[in-house]
């Protein structure tokens, strides 16, 4: 029995022989995703901008102009009414009242009186969900995830610092800022809710765009120690060759469960995976075609390679 | 790498069956569990608000408000003391959480130093202006931070009371931060919830100002609760407070209308029944949080210790009441600024939802793994499903609370758990393509992947626990299930695969291909 392959036996692609054009690519990427980021911005979900969501199911299918015309009429603010998934299915924004905790429930108040109002022939208004965040402790959610952001990089930068050399470190930082950079431009470009499920996202996104690249350094390292009078451009694509196999096995299991998930884990969470998909795809290409050319700029050594070998073959 | 020591073999089998034993309790009904015999564990997945429904409340004490009572009752209790001890002073007023005052002479400083300093706790004397005329009575540091502690141990204490009352099950309610207080409560409606936890319920009793009296008596004006535009002028000390009263319950006055009745304690039915006998005809009002619900004229005096307040309630109004002045009074104004409320039906319908994509998700992976590696494949497989009962089980053993990301962690973690697998077996096929023998490529691709194995797994765990420590509400509920998902999956992988590859090289030693 002849298992499926994703890419025949033996490639010999050269991954390195584009290193240019990727740099151009990812550059112009990077650098666009910084300009809609500081230009357009980003789209707070209310974790960080605060504010209030209500989700209701209505009995019918609502007129959304009719329903906009009547809530916009509470004077609450500009409120906006989006389907939700389903027809029937709404999520209700209203923006941070003036004022205290009294106005904000008030606020919730009138908009749910008006909502029953308007379908008490029909049947009952299902409020699902409810959410309110104060300005400040959006302001607070907003600097935590801030350290969530930080403190992972540090850690997983310290990790790849402590099993390889310094080159390594650095040439795996620089890809997962630029696939954390990317998605983070996406939710920009899109305008998709940005919110504290989205830094998760971001977060997870590093770690598997980190791991991603150490399954290629650690081929690279090993080649190093193989393959000793090789040039080292020749010995990249090699090693990138070698486990291109692994590499897109793994990021389509990973994103066959994504896809379930996208389809069929319900509207709360799609946001989420929406940003998981993308940094997936980002990851898996920065592995490839950034994080090894990177380290090839970097002055590694053999000898390094050697030395700090031996531990890890002593290890397996 | 081929070999495998039985006690290996052993230990492994146990974990499995051990992980089957704790997630069994999350496929049986209620009934099913609670007949089954004791010596096997009955927990569950425990679920998460977004899952189950329910509200969670975060609430912030205003502690301002605090320091500003207590400075305007140490006002009060100096004047009284200075007055008493003969001590002539020019002025008195109120500081941050503190009081200040200016003697007129300077040998009476000593004995008023001591007099504020037996004002409350944790207090400091300081001296300024000239001739050390000038008294300031602040609250150390220490002190300050006392404060806070007891105000935010008596808001739980009160809230429990309260949220008990309501009959809620399995409440959460604990500090967070400097001076916050979550609650969560499973199953709750929040609407019902906000009503009964964010009011004070400071009741306090007071007479109507006299217009006729001296200028002497300082008032102060509160609305009516009936029609706020009405204010009512009355003697600012309270006669009696809700510290006084030992009990309250819901009744009907002799007009049949809705009214609360109450208790005294002994202290309160001695005041009560001197200050009703002194200013019998006369007024009072009933203060509930600023708000004057009722002013009654005492017809007569009144010595039993219960009384009963009617104002314009409903059996609800009423009820509430009740129940706030069994609970207490919280010793601090409580405002909502982070509420997230899910009703049963989004909680079931997420469930529901995360089960189809879970099941969906993991099919898929299996079937890709079955035809990309085949026999070997299935080997992996058997392990993966072994990682989602695993994973059930530490979620029932640990008790941690699974959410709507988390179901994410776990879907994730199904994508990814056979990320070591793929590694072995991509370099298996690598070492056998080369020519190495079956059983050397085997070994090979064992050892040679390992060292990959361990740092992208360590990689992902470092991100997955600073996520835990750092993150809040989804980042949390989905670092618990991507970490436990991640050791999970290095054992199953690792242990599982290689005990079943094994097994097989034992029977097919002559085997001339690999199977993957």
């Amino acid at each position: 029995m002849r298992g499926l392959r994703l890419v025949p036996e033996e490639t010999n692609i050269n991954f390195i022989g584009v290193r240019y054009a990727a740099f151009a690519i990812s550059l112009f990427l990077v650098l666009g995703s910084v300009f809609l980021i500081a230009t357009k911005g980003l789209n707070f979900g209310i974790d960080f901008a605060g504010g209030t969501v209500i989700e209701v199911r209505t009995p019918e299918v609502p007129d959304l102009k009719n329903l906009r015309e009547r809530l916009n009429g509470l004077e609450l603010g500009a409120i906006s009414i989006q389907e939700f998934g389903e027809p029937d299915d709404l999520l209700i924004r209203l923006r941070q009242q003036e004022g205290g905790a009294e106005v904000q429930t008030a606020a919730i108040n009138s908009v749910r009186s008006a909502l029953d109002a308007t379908y008490k022939d029909v049947g009952a208004v299902d409020y699902r969900r409810t959410e309110f965040v104060g300005p400040q402790v959006g302001e607070e959610l907003k600097q935590q995830g801030l350290m969530a952001v930080i403190f992972s990089m540090f850690g997983i930068l310290a990790y790849v610092w402590f099993r390889f050399e310094w080159q390594f470190g650095v040439a795996s930082i620089v890809a997962l800022l630029h696939d954390a950079i990317l998605t983070i431009g996406l939710f920009s470009l899109t305008q998709v809710e940005f919110n504290l499920a989205t830094v998760a996202a971001v977060l997870m996104i590093a770690g598997y765009s980190i791991n991603d690249t150490v399954v290629v350094f650690d081929r690279i390292r090993e080649d190093l120690r193989k393959y000793k009078k090789m040039p080292l451009p020749e010995l990249f694509n090699i090693a990138i060759n070698r486990m291109l196999g692994r590499t897109l096995m793994t990021s389509v299991t990973t994103l066959l469960a994504l896809i379930a998930l996208y389809l069929f884990g319900g509207e709360v969470i799609r946001g989420f995976i929406y940003a998981l998909i993308f940094g997936i795809g980002v990851g898996t290409y920065s592995s490839i075609f950034i994080a090894a050319p990177v380290l090839l700029f970097m002055d590694i050594k053999r000898s390094d390679a050697e030395k700090v070998g031996h531990e890890v073959g002593a290890q397996g | 790498m081929v070999k495998i020591e039985t006690w290996k073999i052993l230990l492994s089998l146990i974990v499995v069956l051990m992980g089957g034993f704790y997630a069994l309790p999350n496929t049986l009904n209620e009934n099913v569990r609670a007949n089954l015999p004791s010596f096997l564990p009955v927990k569950t997945v425990n679920l998460g608000l977004d899952l189950r429904g329910g509200a969670h409340l975060l609430y912030q004490l205003d502690m301002p408000g605090v320091f500003k009572d207590r400075s305007e009752a140490m006002i009060q209790a100096l004047r009284k003391e200075l007055r008493s001890e003969k001590i002539g002073y020019r002025r008195i007023g109120g500081l941050d959480g503190g009081v200040r005052v200016t003697l007129r002479k300077e040998e009476d400083a000593p004995k008023a130093r001591k007099i504020m300093r037996g004002l409350e706790q944790g207090l400091i004397v300081n001296t300024s202006g000239e001739g050390g005329l000038i008294l300031e009575a602040v609250y150390t540091d220490e002190g300050r931070r006392d404060v806070y502690k007891s105000v935010i141990s008596q808001a739980i204490e009160v809230v429990r009371r309260r949220v008990d009352e309501l009959g809620t099950t399995e409440p959460v309610i604990q500090r967070q931060g400097e001076d916050r207080l979550l609650v969560q409560a499973p199953g709750a409606d929040a609407e019902e919830l906000k009503n009964i936890i964010g009011k004070t319920a400071k009741m306090t009793f007071h007479l109507v100002a006299d217009p006729s009296a001296s200028a002497n008596v300082r008032t102060v004006s509160y609305p009516l609760d009936e029609d706020e535009t009405q204010q009512m002028r009355l003697n600012r000390t309270a006669l009696i407070t809700g510290d006084m009263l030992s009990g309250a319950a819901y009744s009907q006055n002799q007009n049949g209308e809705h009214a609360v009745s109450f208790r005294m304690n002994n202290t309160g039915a001695r005041i009560f029944c001197d200050v009703t006998r002194e200013n019998t005809g006369k007024p009072f009002a009933i203060v509930l949080d600023k708000r004057i619900i009722s002013s009654p004229v005492i017809r007569e005096p009144i010595c039993g210790g219960q009384g009963q307040i009617s104002g314009s309630f409903t059996v609800k109004t009423a009820n509430d009441l009740a129940l706030l002045l069994r609970a207490g009074a919280l010793p601090a104004e409580m405002k909502v600024v982070e509420e997230r409320t899910v009703g049963p039906s989004l909680g079931a319908d997420s469930v529901a939802a995360g089960k189809v994509a879970a099941i969906i998700g993991l099919a898929g992976v299996l079937v890709f793994m079955a035809i990309s590696y085949g026999f070997f494949g299935l080997m992996a497989n058997v392990a993966l499903a072994i990682n989602v009962v695993l994973i059930f089980a530490l979620l029932s053993m640990m008790q941690a609370t699974l959410t709507l990301p988390g179901i994410a962690g776990i879907v994730l973690t199904i994508g990814m758990a056979v990320d070591a697998n793929v590694l072995i077996f991509e370099r298996i096929r690598e070492e056998f393509r080369l020519g190495r023998s079956v059983i050397s490529a085997i070994d090979a691709g064992y050892s040679r992947a390992m060292a990959t194995i361990v740092d992208s797994n360590l990689t992902t765990l470092i991100a997955a626990v600073i996520l835990f420590s750092f993150g809040t509400g989804p980042i949390k509920g989905f670092a618990v299930t991507l970490g436990i998902g991640i050791i999970t999956s290095f054992f199953t992988a690792i242990m599982i695969t290689r005990i079943l590859v094994v097994l097989w090289l034992n029977k097919n030693r002559s085997s001339k291909t690999i199977p993957v």
